[in-house]
C-alpha cells in the first residue's frame, strides 16, 4: 500500500520561495528572546576574545621573557592566560546556561501554538491529515528548530565574527599572507552554497518520511487488533521495511553529501596552512617576520579551523531548520475554516427555545465533487424531536456533524431561532449542542473528566443525573469510581459500556439541542429499554436529532425524516411514512427479501 | 479562543484530570523500573543490543576505524610539521637552502590530501553504518512491537508505542548523524597527542597529564547526573505525544464538546515537563563542557609558565614550547567534542534503554517452540473451552471454569448482560489472551500449539471496531488474505452486499480510505471489514457485535450472507440484536462468565428463562 503521501495533501516542496523564508517568519518566537539572545552572543564574542588572545600570549612569551630571560615576565603573563582561560569558561558556562532555558521555552512555546491551531482547525482538516504527520511537526521538526536556534545560529554568527575578527589580527601580523587567508573565503562560500541547495532538498525529504514511518505506527497501533486477528505481523512488517528503507536512503545520501561536503570544507584551510607556512617561512628568513609572529600567525589560523570545519554542520543543521519550518508553517498557515464571524452573537441557554432549521443545505467534503447532502429542508421544532432514517452511506452522520459546525454547510444554511449557525459564537454553540458519536470518544482520563469534558463546571448531581439517564451507574463501581482512568490507557469498557458514557456526556447539562448518533447500538435489549424511557423524559423538552437504525429507537422520535443519497425524499410520523413510504418501509423493516427455497438460516419476524 | 469560563489552572487539577489507572506501572514497560538495580540491569542489556546491532558491520567499522587512523594521522602531522618548518627550515633558507622547507611543503600536501580522502571515507562509511544500525533497530523495534501480545499492548497504549518508534530512535539518530566520527577522533588524537608530548617533553607532558584526573572526577559525575536526565526527557516526552495523539485522533469530540482549553492547559502542562527536563539535561552539559574548558586553560596556563620556564633554564627549545602549545589546543579542543559526544550518546542511551526495554517484553501470547500441525481435510473448526478460568487481572476472574464444546460447523451465538464475558470468550478464542487455567481447543489441539500463522488462517475474529489502514478500499479487503487477485475482492465484496457502495465510490476499488472523498461511514467500514473476513475465509470465524452500526436493510444483506458463509464453519456470534442470534444453531446464555442457558434459540424461546425474556424484548421492539 502507498505510505508516501498518506494523509498529507500538502504539496511537499513549496517552489518559488526563498528557502529560508518560512524560517525567518518564526523570528517573533526567539524575540522575547532577544536581549537575551544578545548577551549570549556577547558573552560567546567575548569567549572567543579571551580564547583569542591565549595564543598571542604565547607569541608574547616566546618572544618577550623567554627571549628576555625574565621570569617576571613570565609567571606575569602566564597569570594572565590564566585569568583569560577562566573567564572564557565562566563565559561559556552563563551563555550555555542561559540558552538551555531560553531555547527550550522558544520549542515549547511553538509546540504549544501548533496544537493550539491543530486544535482549532476544523474536522475537514483532520480527516485528510493522519495525526502521525501532524506528531512529528510537534517533535522532530521542533527539536531540529530548536538545535538551529540555540546552537546553529549561535554558531553561525559568532564563527562568521571569529573569522572575520581572526582574519583582522592576521592582517595586523602580516597583511600580505593574511590577505591569502582571506582569499580562502571564496572556495568555501562556493562549496557551502551548492551543498545548501542539494541538503535542503534531501532534509525535506527526510522529514517528510519521518511523518510517513510516524504515520504508518500510528496506524498500526489503532488497527493492532485486527492485525492481529488476521495474523497480518509479516505484511505490515514488509510495509514498515519499506518506509524504513526510504529512511535509510535518504540518511544514506545525506551523509554521503555532508561527508564530501566537510572534507572540502576542511581541505581548504589546511591547504591554506600549508601556504601560509611556506610562505611563512621564506618571509622569516627574510627576516620580515618573527618567529614568534610565525607562530602567532599559525596558531591563529589553526583557529579558524574549527569555524570552518562546523561549517558545514552548521549549514545542514540550518538547512534542517528552514524544511522543519516549512513543514510548522504550512499547519500554522492552514487558515481555520470554521472561525467565528465579527461581531458573533452568544446566546444564552435561557433565551435559546431551539428551533432548527436546515434551509436548503448541501454539504460536500473538500475536494470532492459529489455532494453528500443535497438541498436539504428540514425544520425542528422547539422540544421536537426528529429521527433522521437512512441506509448505509445516506449521509445521516454528515448531517449531524452540521449542527455543531465540525464541518461547515457549502450551500444553504442552517439556522437556530432564526439566527444562522455562522452568526452565533462557535463556543457558544458549541455549549448549546449535545453531541454522542456513533463511535463513542474517551480519552486517557478519568471518568469525570470525560463526563464533564465541556463543562468543566458540573456538579456531582448533574453528572450523577446524567450517569443515571445512560444506565451508566457501573461508573459507581469501577475500581476508584468516577476517579478511574478510562479509555485508551485505562481501564478497558465495552462497546456498551462506552457508548452509555458518551450518551452521559452529551445528556449532562441538560442541552438545548441534542444531536445523538446511533446513540444505542451497542447496547442489549434489556439496557436500551431503560435508556429509551429516560431518554423520553429529556426529549420532551429538548430539541433533538436523532440517527436511528432500528425500528425500536424510532418511539423516541415525533417525527421521521428519510434520507436517501443525500436528499431527504420524506418526513412525517413514523406510521404515516411505513403505511405511505415504501422506501421507508425497506430501511427499515426486518422483513426479508424473498428467500431462494433450501437456503437456511435466515430470519422471520 | 473561547470565551467560556475555564476551570482554573491549579497544580492539582493538572494531575487529577488523567484519573486512577489499574495498574500504577503502565506508564513503563516491566523492564521499565526506578530501582537502581533495574537500572542497572537495563543499562547492561541495552549495551548488549547495542553489540548486538553493531555485529554485523564489523568490517566496515573496522575499515572506517582504519580511515579514521589515516586522517588522524594526517592530521597530527601538520603541527609537526610546522614545527619542523620553523625549527629545521627556515635557518637553511636563511642559506639560500630551500630543499628543507620544499620537504615540509611536500609533506604538508601530502598529508591534507590524504586527510582530505581518509575524511570523506569515513564520513560517508560512518553515515552507511549508523544509518543501517538505525534501520535495523526500527526494523525490530516495530517486529517486536506486532508479536506482543494484545494484552501488552493494552498496557503500554499506542501513544507510547508511537513515541518510540519515533521520537527516541529520533535521539538515537541524533547521534548517528552528530558524531561518532568526532568522538573516536578526539579519543584518537588525544591519545596520539598525548603521545606525542611525551616524546617532545617528558617533564612538560607531565604536567599536562595531571589534568586527567580532574577530567576523569567531572565526567563521572555528568554520566551518572546525564542518564537521569535524559531518562526523564524521555518518559516526558512520551506523555507529550500520547495526550497529542489522544487529542487529534478525537479531536470532533474535543471541539463538539468546547474541551480545547482545558486540553490546551493540559497540553501545557505535559509539555512544560518535557521543557523542564529538556532544560535540565541541557544544564548539566552547560556546565560539564565550560568545566572541561577550564581545566584546558588552566593547563595551558602552567604548561606556559613551566615551558616558558624550561625554555629560559636552556631544557627544552622554543620550537619545542610553540609545538607543545599548538599541540595543547589539539588537545583540549576535542574535549569539547567529547564532551557534547557524551552528552548525545546520554541521550541516546536513555532511548536505547526504553527501546531495550520494549525488546525485552515477552510476549504472553507466545509463539509455540514446537507448533503443532492442525488437521486438514473437510469437516474440521471443532472448538472445545476446558475448565477455562481467565481474568485480565488475577483478582478479577471473568471466566471461571468454562466448559464448552463446539462441534465443526455449529454457529453458537452468545447472549448475555454487558460484563458477562461474552467478548472475552471471543477474545480466547481468537487467541489474543491466553487462560489462566484450562484450555482452548481447536480440532484437539490447544491453541498455544498452534503457529500463530495457522491459527490467524483458520481463526479470523470480526469486532464492531472496524479498523481501515491506509491505503485503497481493495488493499483493505485483501488485507484477508494478501494474495486474493481482484475477482476474488470484488467476489467477497458482492457476497457481502459492499459492492454497490464501493463501485459508487470515485474511484472504486481504487479509492484511499484517507483521502479526500474516501470517508466511509461506520457502517460501510464494517462491510469492508465483513468482506475482509469474508476473503480470508477461516474454519472458525466470531463475530464480537460486527453488525452493530449497520442499517436494517444492509444487516439483512449481511445476514442472508451470513447463511452461506456460515454454512461450512464453525461460528461464534456475538449480538445484541438477536435477529442475528435466531439464525445460529444453538445460544449461550453467559451470566458473570458462566453459562447459564444453552440450546437452540427456538427451544430456549420456548421455556421461559433468560433468553426467552430477551427474545420476547427484541419481538416487541421490532416493526
Amino acid at each position: 500500500m502507498p505510505a508516501e503521501g498518506d494523509g498529507n495533501p500538502a504539496p511537499r516542496v513549496g517552489a518559488g520561495r526563498h528557502p529560508l523564508r518560512n524560517l525567518w517568519r518564526l523570528r517573533h518566537y526567539l524575540r522575547p528572546h532577544a536581549a537575551e539572545f544578545g548577551w549570549l552572543l556577547l558573552a560567546g564574542l567575548a569567549a572567543t576574545g579571551a580564547g583569542l588572545t591565549i595564543p598571542l600570549l604565547a607569541q608574547r612569551v616566546v618572544d618577550g621573557p623567554v627571549a628576555r630571560q625574565d621570569p617576571a615576565g613570565l609567571f606575569r603573563l602566564a597569570g594572565l592566560a590564566l585569568l583569560l582561560g577562566l573567564v572564557e569558561a565562566l563565559l561559556i558556562f552563563i551563555r550555555r546556561w542561559v540558552q538551555a532555558s531560553s531555547s527550550m521555552r522558544i520549542e515549547a512555546a511553538i509546540r504549544e501554538d501548533v496544537y493550539a491551531h491543530l486544535q482549532r482547525l476544523p474536522a475537514g482538516f483532520h480527516d485528510r491529515w493522519q495525526s502521525g504527520q501532524l506528531l512529528s511537526r510537534v517533535t522532530s521538526d521542533l527539536s531540529v528548530l530548536r538545535r538551529f536556534l540555540s546552537f546553529g545560529l549561535f554558531f553561525l554568527i559568532l564563527n562568521l565574527v571569529t573569522y572575520l575578527a581572526v582574519v583582522a589580527l592576521l592582517i595586523r601580523l602580516h597583511p600580505a599572507l593574511a590577505l591569502l587567508v582571506a582569499g580562502s573565503a571564496v572556495p568555501l562560500f562556493l562549496i557551502s552554497r551548492h551543498f545548501a541547495r542539494r541538503y535542503h532538498a534531501a532534509s525535506r525529504r527526510m522529514q517528510d518520511q519521518q511523518g510517513d514511518v510516524a504515520t504508518l505506527v500510528e496506524e498500526t497501533a489503532q488497527g493492532l487488533r485486527t492485525m492481529k486477528a488476521y495474523g497480518r505481523g509479516p505484511e505490515l512488517a514488509a510495509r514498515f521495511a519499506v518506509d524504513a528503507r526510504a529512511l535509510h536512503d535518504t540518511g544514506v545520501a545525506k551523509g554521503r553529501l555532508l561527508a564530501r561536503t566537510s572534507a572540502l570544507l576542511d581541505l581548504v584551510p589546511n591547504l591554506t596552512l600549508g601556504v601560509v607556512l611556506v610562505a611563512g617561512a621564506a618571509a622569516a628568513a627574510g627576516g620580515a617576520l618573527t618567529i614568534g609572529e610565525l607562530v602567532a600567525f599559525v596558531s591563529l589560523q589553526l583557529m579558524l579551523i574549527w569555524p570552518v570545519q562546523s561549517l558545514g554542520w552548521i549549514i545542514a543543521n540550518g538547512q534542517e531548520a528552514a524544511t522543519a519550518a516549512d513543514r510548522v508553517q504550512e499547519v500554522l498557515d492552514t487558515p481555520p475554516a470554521i472561525v467565528d464571524a465579527p461581531h458573533a452573537l452568544a446566546p444564552r441557554r435561557a433565551d435559546v427555545r431551539g428551533r432548527i432549521r436546515f434551509e436548503r443545505v448541501s454539504f460536500r467534503y473538500p475536494g470532492t465533487s459529489a455532494p453528500v447532502l443535497r438541498e436539504i429542508d428540514l425544520t425542528v421544532e422547539p422540544g421536537e424531536t426528529v429521527a433522521l432514517v437512512g441506509a448505509t452511506g445516506s449521509g445521516k452522520s454528515t448531517l449531524l456533524s452540521l449542527v455543531p459546525r465540525l464541518h461547515e454547510v457549502t450551500g444553504g444554511r442552517i439556522t437556530l431561532d432564526g439566527h444562522d449557525l455562522r452568526e452565533l459564537r462557535l463556543s457558544a454553540l458549541r455549549r448549546l449542542v449535545g453531541v454522542a458519536f456513533e463511535e463513542p470518544t474517551l480519552f486517557s482520563m478519568s471518568v469525570w473528566e470525560n463526563l464533564t469534558l465541556g463543562r468543566p463546571e458540573a456538579g456531582a448531581d448533574e453528572v450523577r443525573a446524567a450517569l443515571a439517564l445512560a444506565q451508566a451507574d457501573f461508573a459507581y463501581e469501577l475500581p476508584w469510581g468516577l476517579a478511574t482512568r478510562v479509555g485508551e490507557q485505562g481501564l478497558s469498557l465495552s462497546g456498551g459500556q462506552r457508548q452509555r458514557l458518551a450518551l452521559a456526556r452529551a445528556v449532562l447539562g441538560r442541552p438545548a439541542l441534542l444531536v445523538l448518533d446511533d446513540p444505542l447500538s451497542a447496547l442489549d435489549v434489556h439496557t436500551e429499554a431503560l435508556v429509551e424511557t429516560a431518554l423520553k423524559r429529556v426529549l420532551r423538552t429538548t430539541t433533538a436529532l436523532l440517527v436511528v437504525h432500528r425500528p425500536s429507537t424510532i418511539a423516541l422520535a415525533d417525527r421521521v425524516a428519510l434520507l436517501e443519497e443525500g436528499r431527504i425524499t420524506a418526513v412525517g410520523r413514523h406510521s404515516e411514512l411505513l403505511a405511505g413510504v415504501p422506501a421507508y418501509r425497506a430501511v427499515l423493516s426486518a422483513e426479508p427479501t424473498p428467500t431462494p427455497p433450501g437456503e437456511r438460516g435466515l430470519v422471520r419476524s | 479562543m473561547t470565551g467560556d469560563a475555564v476551570r482554573p489552572a491549579s497544580g492539582a487539577d493538572l494531575t487529577q484530570w488523567r484519573g486512577v489507572a489499574t495498574d500504577p506501572d503502565a506508564d513503563r514497560s516491566r523492564a521499565e523500573d526506578t530501582a537502581p538495580e533495574a537500572v542497572a540491569r537495563l543499562r547492561a542489556r541495552s549495551r548488549v543490543l547495542l553489540r548486538d546491532l553493531l555485529r554485523p558491520h564489523r568490517r566496515r567499522l573496522g575499515l572506517a576505524v582504519a580511515l579514521l587512523l589515516g586522517q588522524n594521522a594526517a592530521a597530527m602531522a601538520g603541527p609537526y610539521l610546522v614545527m619542523l618548518g620553523i625549527d629545521r627550515a627556515i635557518a637553511p633558507l636563511r642559506a639560500g637552502e630551500p630543499g628543507p622547507l620544499l620537504a615540509v611543503a611536500g609533506g604538508f600536501a601530502a598529508a591534507t590530501a590524504v586527510e582530505y580522502v581518509a575524511r570523506r571515507g569515513f564520513l560517508t562509511l560512518s553515515a552507511r553504518i549508523g544509518q543501517a544500525v538505525l534501520l535495523d533497530l526500527r526494523q525490530r523495534v516495530y517486529a517486536h512491537f506486532l508479536r506482543l501480545s494484545v494484552a501488552f499492548h493494552e498496557r503500554y497504549t499506542s501513544g507510547r508505542m508511537i513515541s518510540r518508534l519515533t521520537s527516541d530512535l529520533d535521539s538515537i539518530g541524533e547521534l548517528v548523524g552528530g558524531g561518532v566520527e568526532g568522538v573516536v577522533l578526539a579519543v584518537l588524537s588525544i591519545l596520539s597527542i598525548a603521545g606525542i608530548l611525551l616524546w617532545l617533553d617528558l617533564p612538560l607532558a607531565a604536567v599536562t597529564l595531571l589534568a586527567f584526573p580532574f577530567l576523569i572526577w567531572l565526567s563521572r559525575w555528568f554520566a551518572r547526573a546525564s542518564a537521569d536526565a535524559w531518562r526523564r526527557t524521555r518518559e516526558t516526552v512520551a506523555l507529550v505525544i500520547v495526550h497529542f495523539v489522544e487529542s487529534m485522533r478525537g479531536i470532533r469530540a474535543v471541539q463538539a464538546f468546547r474541551r480545547e482549553p482545558r486540553n490546551q492547559e493540559i497540553f501545557g502542562a505535559v509539555s512544560d515537563d518535557y521543557r523542564r527536563a529538556s532544560r535540565d539535561a541541557f544544564r548539566l552539559i552547560a556546565t560539564y563542557s565550560p568545566g572541561i574548558k577550564v581545566i584546558g586553560n588552566v593547563t595551558v596556563a602552567v604548561v606556559l609558565c613551566y615551558g616558558g620556564w624550561r625554555v629560559l633554564g636552556g631544557a627544552t627549545g622554543v620550537g619545542v614550547l610553540a609545538a607543545f602549545l599548538l599541540y595543547l589546543r589539539r588537545f583540549f579542543e576535542p574535549m569539547q567534542e567529547l564532551s557534547q559526544f557524551y552528552n548525545s550518546l546520554q541521550s541516546a542511551t536513555a532511548a536505547l534503554e526504553k527501546l531495550a526495554g520494549v525488546l525485552d517484553e515477552r510476549p504472553s501470547v507466545a509463539e509455540p517452540a514446537r507448533p503443532v500441525p492442525l488437521p486438514t481435510g473437510p469437516g474440521r473448526g471443532a472448538v472445545a473451552f476446558r475448565e477455562v478460568t481467565f481474568g485480565y487481572r488475577p483478582d478479577a476472574p471473568i471466566i471461571v471454569g468454562l466448559d464448552l464444546a463446539v462441534p465443526a460447523g455449529q454457529t453458537v451465538a452468545l447472549v448475555g448482560a454487558t460484563g458477562a464475558g461474552k467478548s472475552t470468550v471471543a477474545k480466547l478464542l481468537a487467541r489474543f489472551h491466553d487462560p489462566s487455567a484450562g484450555a482452548v481447543t481447536l480440532d484437539g489441539v490447544d491453541l498455544r500449539a498452534v503457529a500463530d500463522a495457522e491459527l490467524r488462517r483458520a481463526v479470523v475474529l470480526v469486532t464492531q471496531e472496524t479498523h481501515l489502514f491506509g491505503g485503497t478500499v481493495a488493499e483493505n479487503i485483501r488485507f484477508g488474505r494478501p494474495d486474493a487477485d481482484d475477482a476474488a475482492v470484488q467476489a467477497a465484496a458482492r457476497a457481502i452486499g459492499a459492492h454497490d457502495f464501493i463501485a459508487a465510490l470515485p474511484e472504486g476499488y481504487d479509492t484511499e480510505v484517507r483521502r479526500r472523498g474516501g470517508r466511509l461511514s461506520a457502517g460501510q467500514r464494517q462491510l469492508v471489514a465483513f468482506a475482509r473476513a469474508f476473503l480470508a475465509d477461516p474454519t472458525v470465524l466470531i463475530l464480537d457485535e460486527a453488525t452493530s452500526s449497520l442499517d436494517v436493510p444492509t444487516e439483512r444483506l449481511v445476514q442472508h450472507a451470513l447463511g452461506t458463509i456460515l454454512a461450512d464453519r464453525t461460528a461464534l456470534v456475538i449480538a445484541h440484536r438477536l435477529s442475528t442470534v435466531e439464525t445460529a444453531d444453538r445460544v449461550l446464555v453467559l451470566d458473570a462468565g458462566r453459562i447459564v442457558e444453552d440450546g437452540p434459540p427456538a427451544r430456549l424461546a420456548a421455556t421461559g428463562g433468560r433468553y426467552a425474556a430477551l427474545h420476547r424484548q427484541w419481538r416487541e421492539s421490532l416493526l
